[in-house]
């Protein structure tokens, strides 16, 4: 019995969906390439001003390469909290991994605004953490958390955190148990059997984990602003500025191909650094 | 091989092991010489695989001790106890090629990379793989992949190598290629080797010894020919091999020979398996080959069933006149047809001694 090929299936059937990326996805995009071209605000002429201006500005560069280190920090920090976790949850019996998914999943189910203000309840100056210092003696002031950088990647870690658990869980389920018992019968202590058997064979998960939470973190517009506050500028408040109150769309859109170059090149870094590595582990 | 033969011996001492309330492993004691190929036998829940979990270091004994080469080892983890072990999926490392696999517990011990190849070569030779070293474990048949994992496992000269139902997983074929091959590697290696098994065949046939489990208790520990011969219970009697049960009442005891008389009327002598007194309700076993037709008077009589002729042996089914029915096998002539239903007949045992009576439960 041998199915059939994908292509004796009537391709016809795909076109209602490729209409509907072409009309909502392809053609806004090229809208945006050709709006990114303009000179003028009024869209008269064309040229590569808008380029030269982001990237011949220091500051323009600088918010860019600050969202780029905002989302490696956040994914490192989300990998290293994130696998333990998903470490315990396959390891744990039937009822426990119920009560752990359901905790896991939980960011997702509720709105990305209430999680991000109760970031801001938890870090103000009258926040939980510094009442908790005050009143442990810990600190003399209020500690400065909120609008901070380190803030924003925590809360970021927390909002973007089931992004890289769900991967890290299938991957690390999938591992047959008497991979870790033969490892360690041949010799291999814990950690060999961990660096040697399991890392590589998580690999996938880790890879498409860190993919989601750097995607999610560096876009994330509304946990960036409200936890960062004024005084910190990513690229999407940038994008926002420009065309939204500057009404200067030619360089906002400038802003966006840049933007997603720069992620591109970013995925594209990661996964040839996930295949070396791969390779280096089959080696 | 050239290599100096590391043949230990493996004592179990009196190792009990509960699962919360349930016990898995009740006092069982194997005293294994060293070089020896040792079967573990019983059914599933019988406490068999706990046992070799135990041996690996993979699960802590409640009571007992694991004694290799005269040495305590419980206390070590598996890691440091230089254990090989198969498991019934191979368990091989996926992103490994079969070169890596093998070479993986020696890498672990800190053998240098030039050892290392050098016997990672004399192993793959031993299993005559060495043209697909570099091949990853899928791209192998199931066959190749058991003899990459006993490479693998025997690469490090373990003192115990130990296999979790090693041929479950292969097609009925290639099964008999690998028992006389894993026979082969063994006697060349001379490691000390335990098999778990459920397949009886399979234990008889390959192994010096038979340990027979049930429910956690060591059944009989013994020569695969003795175990079949002379089981010394009733469950080693009805799990290796066929055999017929009938119920009787012990009339008479001398030594070790008791008669028995059965509810169609009739006297069997047979072997007595435990303490039993005259007057007691006894169970008699007695394989199928060693039951004969016969015109003697001390012969059960009763009618055939059916006859099934399989090629080098017949089995008749027979239905005693006291009700409980029978299977005769013998050798089958040439040219020789089964016996048609509803034959009158009757059976009695071919060969004294080969019925063995056991308590009534």
């Amino acid at each position: 019995m041998r199915s059939a090929p994908v292509t004796t299936y009537d391709l016809k059937l795909a076109l209602p969906l490729a209409g509907f990326f072409a009309l909502f996805f392809v053609a806004p995009l090229l809208i945006l390439i050709l709006v990114s071209f303009y000179t003028d605000t009024s869209l008269t002429q064309f040229g590569l001003v808008q380029y030269a201006r982001f990237l011949l500005d220091p500051f323009s560069l600088s918010v860019l390469v600050s969202t780029l280190w905002l989302g490696v920090k956040v994914t490192l920090l989300c990998l290293l909290l994130g696998f333990p976790l998903a470490w315990t949850f396959v390891r744990s019996p039937r009822l426990a991994q119920g009560v752990l998914m359901l905790i896991i999943v939980l960011p997702l189910l509720t709105s990305v605004v209430v999680r991000t203000f109760a970031w801001i309840v938890i870090l103000g100056r009258q926040g939980i953490v510094n009442n908790l210092l005050l009143s442990l003696g810990l600190a003399d002031t209020p500690l400065r958390l909120l609008y901070t950088d380190g803030g924003v990647v925590v809360a970021l870690a927390q909002v973007q955190m089931p992004l890289m658990v769900l991967p890290l869980i299938t991957a690390l389920s999938r591992i047959d148990p008497n991979l870790r018992d033969a490892s360690s019968a041949l010799g291999a202590g814990a950690w060999r059997s961990f660096i040697k058997v399991i890392l590589p064979l998580t690999l996938p998960g880790i890879m498409a984990g860190c993919l989601l939470t750097f995607a999610a973190a560096i876009t994330a517009f509304i946990t960036q602003s409200l936890v960062g506050g004024g005084q910190m500028l990513f690229m999407p408040m940038y994008l926002y500025q420009q065309s939204s109150t500057l009404s200067n769309w030619p360089f906002a859109a400038a802003i966006s191909i840049i933007f997603l170059v720069a992620v591109l090149g970013a995925v594209t870094l990661f996964n040839l650094l996930g295949r070396l590595s791969r390779g280096y582990a089959q080696g | 091989m050239t290599e100096s033969l590391t043949t230990q011996s493996l004592l179990l001492d009196r190792i009990t092991h509960r699962y919360g309330s349930s016990l898995a492993v009740d006092n069982v004691t194997l005293d294994i010489t060293g070089g020896e190929l040792v079967a573990l036998l019983g059914p599933s829940g019988c406490g068999k695989t706990t046992l070799l979990r135990i041996i690996a270091g993979f699960i802590n004994q409640g009571e007992g001790s694991v004694i290799i080469g005269g040495k305590a080892i419980d206390h070590l983890p598996p890691h440091q106890r230089t254990i090989g072990i198969v498991f019934q999926n191979y368990a091989l490392f996926p992103h490994m090629t079969v070169a890596d696999n093998v070479a993986y517990g020696l890498a672990a011990r800190g053998t240098d990379r030039a050892t290392q190849s050098a016997r990672v070569g004399e192993m793959l030779d031993l299993v005559k793989l060495s043209a697909m070293a570099d091949r990853y474990p899928r791209q192998l048949s199931g066959g190749q992949q058991q003899r990459v994992a006993l490479a693998r496992a025997l690469a490090v000269r373990p003192s115990i190598l130990l296999l979790d139902e090693p041929f479950a997983a292969l097609d009925k074929n290639l099964r008999l290629d690998m028992q006389i091959e894993i026979k082969r590697i063994q006697r060349m290696a001379g490691t000390t080797t335990i098999i778990v098994t459920h397949d009886q065949e399979e234990a008889l046939s390959m192994a010096d010894r038979v340990a027979v489990l049930s429910h956690g208790r060591l059944e009989q520990f013994a020569a695969a020919t003795e175990v079949y011969d002379k089981p010394q219970s009733y469950f080693v009697n009805t799990f290796v091999g066929a055999s017929n049960v009938l119920t009787g009442k012990l009339t008479d005891v001398r030594g070790t020979e008791g008669t028995v008389s059965l509810p169609g009327g009739g006297q069997w002598q047979g072997q007595l398996v435990g303490a039993l007194n005259p007057g007691a309700m006894v169970r008699i076993c007695i394989r199928p080959e060693h039951l004969a037709f016969s015109v003697d008077a001390d012969a059960l009589p009763g009618k055939i069933e059916i006859g099934l002729p399989l090629g080098a042996t017949i089995v008749h089914e027979v239905r005693l006149n006291g009700g409980a029915s029978l299977k005769v096998a013998g050798p089958r002539a040439m040219g020789a047809l089964a016996l048609p239903p509803g034959s009158d007949i009757a059976v009695k045992p071919a060969i004294s001694g080969a019925v063995r009576i056991y308590p009534d439960i």
